[in-house]
């Protein structure tokens, strides 16, 4: 036979559930007060903290991606300026050669005008020039050559007057 | 791999421990038997014969709430508060009854009319017995039949005769073989001292785990609050948040004590060797644990859940006839079903383990089969060891259904009307 007399977790007794009462109340009301509300506490605050970290990251992502877009449309801008830039510097420079070169082709044009003018004034000069040594020579020769006949030194001078005015203005005629 | 030698070198310490606890056992029950047979004569009764190991008396014994707690072969006093009507208030340490380790902690002394059998106080009736303190000879169980049931009538032996004892009165008005004696016992018995330990280090560690979150702000938890914290956040997010909605917070701290003073206690009662407490596994303590539910649940109960109770909103007035007794009871049967699923499931492991080491010595013939003995050990320990690690498992289960189910009665009481 079993002995049952001593089977007493069965047994509902007062003492051990004065005790259970007892202890449970104190350990509800100490674990509440002392370390469930500060361990609630303080993982709600983990919590809002971790939630407010990774809105934050979220947001510097977002203001990395503008920035970033900011950056790519500056860099386009600057790429664009720079190409409009060579373009007009190498228009310029063209014009600028082109100019140049007109403008010394009018120098040249010029110069050779001048050097035109330069020649045909020594051209005058020379024929001028030929023309009196033309006419000293005839003189001379004329001299030479009419020496005897010549008696009367100023009829004579005057006829090579006549003579060399209607050379000259034959001379003139050519011209 | 490590885990799995602790594993084997403890399940091996535990039954070479228990070999030797048991073989101390049957020197007791030996003890007892010559007086038991002795008093045939002067008895009425028939006497009951306890020669073989007798495995039922070792594992009830085992499982008992004890006014001595005794680690290994240290006998730890425990303060004794004795209440009779007559006498009034005894306090006394349980040494004073000097109960024997090796003897079943049977006490070899009474005092004041007390005495100690098997780690539990008695009373002792009868008017010529001493008052003071006084040497006894020894216990003497008588089985009778009364009114066509066994009864077991215990006897303490002083001076040649026999006095009747009383057990503790315990308030099940004899359904479970209790009752009101006279004798009522406050003393801060083993599965009490159980309580305040595990109460104390629950709130040590818990205290130390909320003080670490002030010093160690920012941190991430490290040591035990790495083990503490996702337990405690489980319990809140799918525990006490699901069921009980917005008002969670209120009763968070109730909910969370629960579990884990039921975890602690059921861990507590898995360690061998140290007082061997079934405190969960007795039904005193779910039964107050339950009671805290049932209040809890029913004061904070509104005016919807009382309507649902009493006049079910929406069901023919026929219905409600049936529905409202079934109701009504419903609201005792939650907290007893709470009750006892959890002394149940904690009572059977205990009592399973013990008996599979038991066997050892049934098959053993109480260490006169020495190869059989060997022989048995083996698996054993096997079955002991797989029931160890059930238990542990059992005991997150049942901390885990006892909040669970708290709770979702809880939420039941607090709900909103929503129709």
């Amino acid at each position: 036979m079993i002995v049952l007399y001593s089977f007493d977790p069965i047994k509902p007794d007062f003492g051990l559930f004065f005790w259970t009462v007892l202890t449970f109340i104190v350990f509800w009301t100490l674990m509440a007060k002392f370390a469930f509300r500060p361990i609630a506490n303080a993982l709600k605050k983990r919590a809002t903290m971790i939630q407010e970290a990774l809105d934050e990251a979220k947001k510097a992502r977002k203001e990395m991606e503008q920035l970033k877009a900011e950056n790519e449309r500056l860099l386009d801008e600057a790429r664009k300026e720079r190409a409009a830039l060579l373009k007009e510097a190498k228009e310029s420079g063209e014009k600028l050669i082109q100019q140049a070169r007109e403008k010394a082709k009018e120098e040249a044009s010029k110069i050779l005008e001048e050097a035109h003018r330069q020649i045909e004034k020594q051209k005058e000069e020379v024929l001028k020039e030929v023309r009196q040594q033309v006419g000293t020579i005839i003189i001379d020769l004329v001299e030479k050559i009419l020496h005897k006949e010549l008696k009367s030194e100023e009829a004579h001078k005057q006829l090579i007057e006549e003579r060399l005015k209607r050379l000259e203005s034959n001379a003139s005629n050519f011209n | 791999m490590i885990l799995g030698w602790l594993k084997g070198g403890w399940s091996l310490l535990l039954v070479l421990g228990t070999m030797v606890a048991y073989g101390q056992h049957e020197g007791a029950l030996h003890d007892v038997l010559p007086e038991a047979m002795h008093a045939e004569e002067g008895g009425h009764g028939q006497e009951e014969h306890h020669g073989d190991f007798d495995l039922a008396a070792i594992a009830v014994h085992h499982i008992a709430n004890q006014n001595h707690y005794v680690i290994g072969p240290i006998g730890i006093p425990l303060p004794c508060f004795l209440y009779t009507s007559e006498d009034g208030w005894t306090v006394c340490m349980s040494s004073v009854f000097g109960p024997d380790v090796s003897h079943h902690f049977n006490g070899h002394y009474a005092y004041r009319h007390y005495v100690m059998y098997g780690g539990t106080v008695y009373r002792v009736v009868g008017e010529d017995f001493p008052d003071g303190k006084v040497e006894i000879e020894g216990f003497v169980v008588k089985a009778d039949t009364v009114e066509g049931s066994d009864k077991e009538q215990l006897f303490v032996r002083y001076r040649g005769r026999l006095y009747p004892l009383v057990p503790k009165s315990t308030f099940d008005a004899g359904l479970l073989g209790g009752g009101i004696t006279g004798f009522y016992d406050f003393s801060i018995s083993k599965n009490v001292v159980g309580m305040f330990v595990v109460a104390a280090l629950l709130f040590w560690l818990f205290r130390r785990m909320a003080r670490s979150y002030e010093s160690e702000e920012g941190m991430a938890p490290r040591g035990i609050n790495m083990l503490l914290e996702p337990i405690y956040e489980f319990i809140e997010k799918d525990v006490v948040k699901p069921f009980l909605g917005p008002k969670w917070e209120k009763y968070n701290p109730f909910l969370q004590s629960v579990f884990f003073f039921i975890l602690g206690l059921n861990l507590f009662g898995q360690i061998p060797f140290f007082g061997s407490l079934n405190i969960t596994g007795n039904l005193t303590v779910t039964m107050a644990l339950a009671l805290f539910t049932f209040f809890i649940v029913n004061l904070s109960g509104n005016r919807h859940y009382w309507q649902h109770v009493f006049w079910m909103p929406g069901v023919p007035s026929w219905v409600k006839v049936i529905l409202t007794p079934v109701e009504f009871l419903s609201l005792f049967i939650k907290p007893t079903t709470l009750m006892f699923r959890l002394f149940a499931n904690i009572l059977s492991g205990h009592l399973v383990l013990v008996i599979f080491v038991g066997l050892i010595f049934v098959f053993g013939k109480a260490g006169e089969n020495t190869i059989a003995s060997l022989a048995s050990a083996v698996p054993s320990m096997l079955f002991s060891m797989f029931m160890m690690a059930l238990e542990l498992l059992v005991a997150l289960i049942q901390a885990f259904v006892f909040t669970i189910l708290s709770a979702s009665y809880l939420g039941s009481a607090v709900e909103e009307a929503h129709h």
